[in-house]
């Protein structure tokens, strides 16, 4: 789309768009650049000497069972992650679009979360699950499971996938009701006159009709699952016990910053953007398109 | 509602009260434990009713701060004013130049104009997880370290919101740049005197988006700040659990949680209606 009436000047629209530009250059063309040349090189640990070495920091990655576990970790969590919030906030769109009464309450007291920072979720959970003063651990505890996200992966990963999907949940919801609430009545009504009961309804009607939201929303939680719950994992397991929740933006983060390795933190982030471009270009097609299946 | 199913309606409310009650009971216990002694939550079961710390702990929070090595000394309220400044910062920031550059795109035609789109476009593909080491070296080299300008500058370019005010700026109808230019006025004029009272609605739905998004920067400030005066609430509550060899000091941690959350959760709820379409429609 394109408009019809435009001004003209010279120098005004590049002076416009200039410091947004500088901005992207220096802080995103720029890093990730750097990011694809070092991805090539190997460099000594003085940071002295560099070397090409082609694909050699990729395959290396490949080979490593470290990284090859965490991509498997991510995917799992992604999955979980996208699964739970997704399913519970449709679950409570529904829900809330059919009730009448206290509609606005209820909406009120499930969006907030979304302005909870990650790693403070993270505080949060990792306060209720603590095995020794941790109200949950204690319940679990009584009930004669032993909790100890400090000891037991599944536990730690676990807790992150907890507090991941309780963050979430709010986000999808807001999405969901809006879809829900864009489905004209008199579709509903004239399957109900029809003899389709609500879960009929839900069936054929609600879910094809919702079924750009969730496939948007479907790609959202996943970018969220891979990048934004670096805090998350940050600020409650550190990636342990034993990498059980290493996944791979923490790697990313953890070989850069802490192991020092250049080349290899490089290689990582290049995957990582390749995932990012990925699920971009998938959610363009659709939006394109915008399916109704 | 299509037709009358009391049962349905009973079911409802039931499951909300359960979703309302999973989302709040964490904050409930947060709450509760940031009111008593330390001594009150080192043995299970804490208790779930509020104690009569509430003044104690929170003032001692804000104005002295907590006596642990790694987060010792800086008291709460020099972190949240930090938090304040680079939310205020990114949120003002983001929408000054997503709005000229949105205005650039749409009324004016230029060599490299889609080039230009497509390179903020980019930007959206590189999540600052994604090029932190590099990223970080870049900022290093240019000396941004530990200083607001460090903290925000990097992250006021925003794809999301330059495509807002592009969408918006289309559906303007052409008639009033017509009648602008007609009445003499240049294209700053016509950008500040009627793009921008047009756009209010998108501008304050931006402003809730944003805010949160830099409030609860999290990696970010972690990196670029050494100076424990330019630590900001969200990272410093991450200091404050990982204490060495000791136990957090629960109820402290808990009210950090506590006000931390405030102000992006005030905004959200008080700006609900433009929080919501702010975040359906930039999505899109």
């Amino acid at each position: 789309m394109e408009k019809r009436v435009v001004f003209r000047s010279a120098w005004l629209p590049y002076a416009l768009l200039a410091p947004q530009l500088l901005i992207t250059a220096v802080f995103f063309v720029w890093p990730a650049s750097q990011a694809l040349y070092q991805s090539v090189l190997l460099e000594d640990a003085f940071g002295l000497k560099s070397q090409f070495v082609w694909a050699d920091n990729f395959t290396a990655l490949f080979r490593n069972t470290d990284y090859v576990s965490s991509f498997g970790r991510t995917a799992v969590f992604s999955i979980l992650v996208a699964g739970l919030a997704m399913g519970i906030a449709l679950l409570l769109a529904v829900m809330a679009d059919h009730v009448i009464r206290g509609a606005t309450t209820y909406k009120t007291f499930l969006i907030w979360p979304y302005a909870v920072a990650p790693a403070v979720a993270g505080a949060l959970w990792v306060f209720m699950f603590n095995p020794r003063i941790g109200i949950v651990a204690y319940a679990m505890h009584s009930l004669g499971y032993d909790w100890n996200h400090q000891i037991r992966g599944e536990d730690a990963f676990a807790l992150i996938t907890i507090a991941a999907v309780w963050k979430q949940i709010s986000y999808n919801f807001v999405f969901f009701l809006a879809g829900l609430q864009a489905i004209p009545k008199s579709l509903l009504e004239a399957a109900a006159i029809d003899g389709a009961g609500p879960g009929k309804r839900f069936r054929s009607i609600v879910l094809p009709l919702i079924s750009p939201t969730s496939f948007f929303l479907l790609v959202v939680n996943i970018v969220y699952a891979f990048f934004d719950t670096f805090g998350i994992v940050h600020a409650t397991t550190s990636g342990g016990p034993a990498k059980a929740t290493e996944i791979l933006v923490y790697k990313v983060f953890n070989d850069g910053f802490i192991g020092l390795d250049l080349g290899s933190s490089a290689a990582q982030s290049v995957i990582l953007m390749t995932i990012v471009i990925l699920l971009t270009v998938v959610q363009f097609k659709y939006i394109e398109r915008k399916v109704a299946y | 509602m299509v037709e009358r199913r009391p049962w349905l309606t009973v079911l409802a409310h039931v499951t909300l009260a359960i979703g309302v009650l999973m989302v709040a009971f964490p904050i409930w216990v947060t709450f509760v434990a940031s009111t008593h002694r330390p001594e009150d939550i080192m043995t299970a079961p804490i208790p779930l009713w509020p104690g009569t710390q509430l003044f104690a702990n929170y003032s001692e929070l804000l104005f002295s701060g907590l006596k642990n090595p790694s987060a010792g000394g800086v008291p709460l309220w020099r972190m949240m004013a930090n938090s304040l400044v680079m939310a205020l910062i990114i949120a003002i920031g983001k929408i000054v130049l997503s709005f000229m550059a949105a205005f650039a795109i749409v009324y004016f035609r230029f060599p490299f104009r889609m080039a230009a789109f497509w390179l903020i476009f980019m930007t959206l593909m590189l999540p600052v997880e994604v090029r932190i080491v590099p990223t970080f070296k870049v900022v290093a080299d240019l000396g941004m370290l530990n200083s607001y300008a460090g903290l925000t500058v990097p992250l006021l370019a925003s794809a999301t919101a330059t495509f807002l005010f592009r969408q918006f700026f289309l559906t303007v109808p052409d008639e009033l740049a017509e009648a602008a230019r007609m009445d003499g006025a240049g294209p700053l004029r016509f950008m500040k005197d009627i793009l921008l009272p047009l756009s209010t609605t998108n501008i304050a739905a931006l402003f809730v988006i944003m805010f949160t998004f830099g409030w609860n920067q999290y990696l970010w400030p972690l990196l670029m700040t050494t100076d424990r005066q330019y630590m900001t609430v969200v990272m410093g509550i991450q200091r404050m659990i990982n204490v060495a060899d000791t136990d957090p000091q629960w109820p402290m941690v808990m009210a950090a949680v506590i006000l931390s959350m405030l102000p992006p959760v005030a905004i959200v709820v008080v700006l609900q209606k433009w929080f919501i379409k702010g975040l359906v429609e930039t999505e899109k």
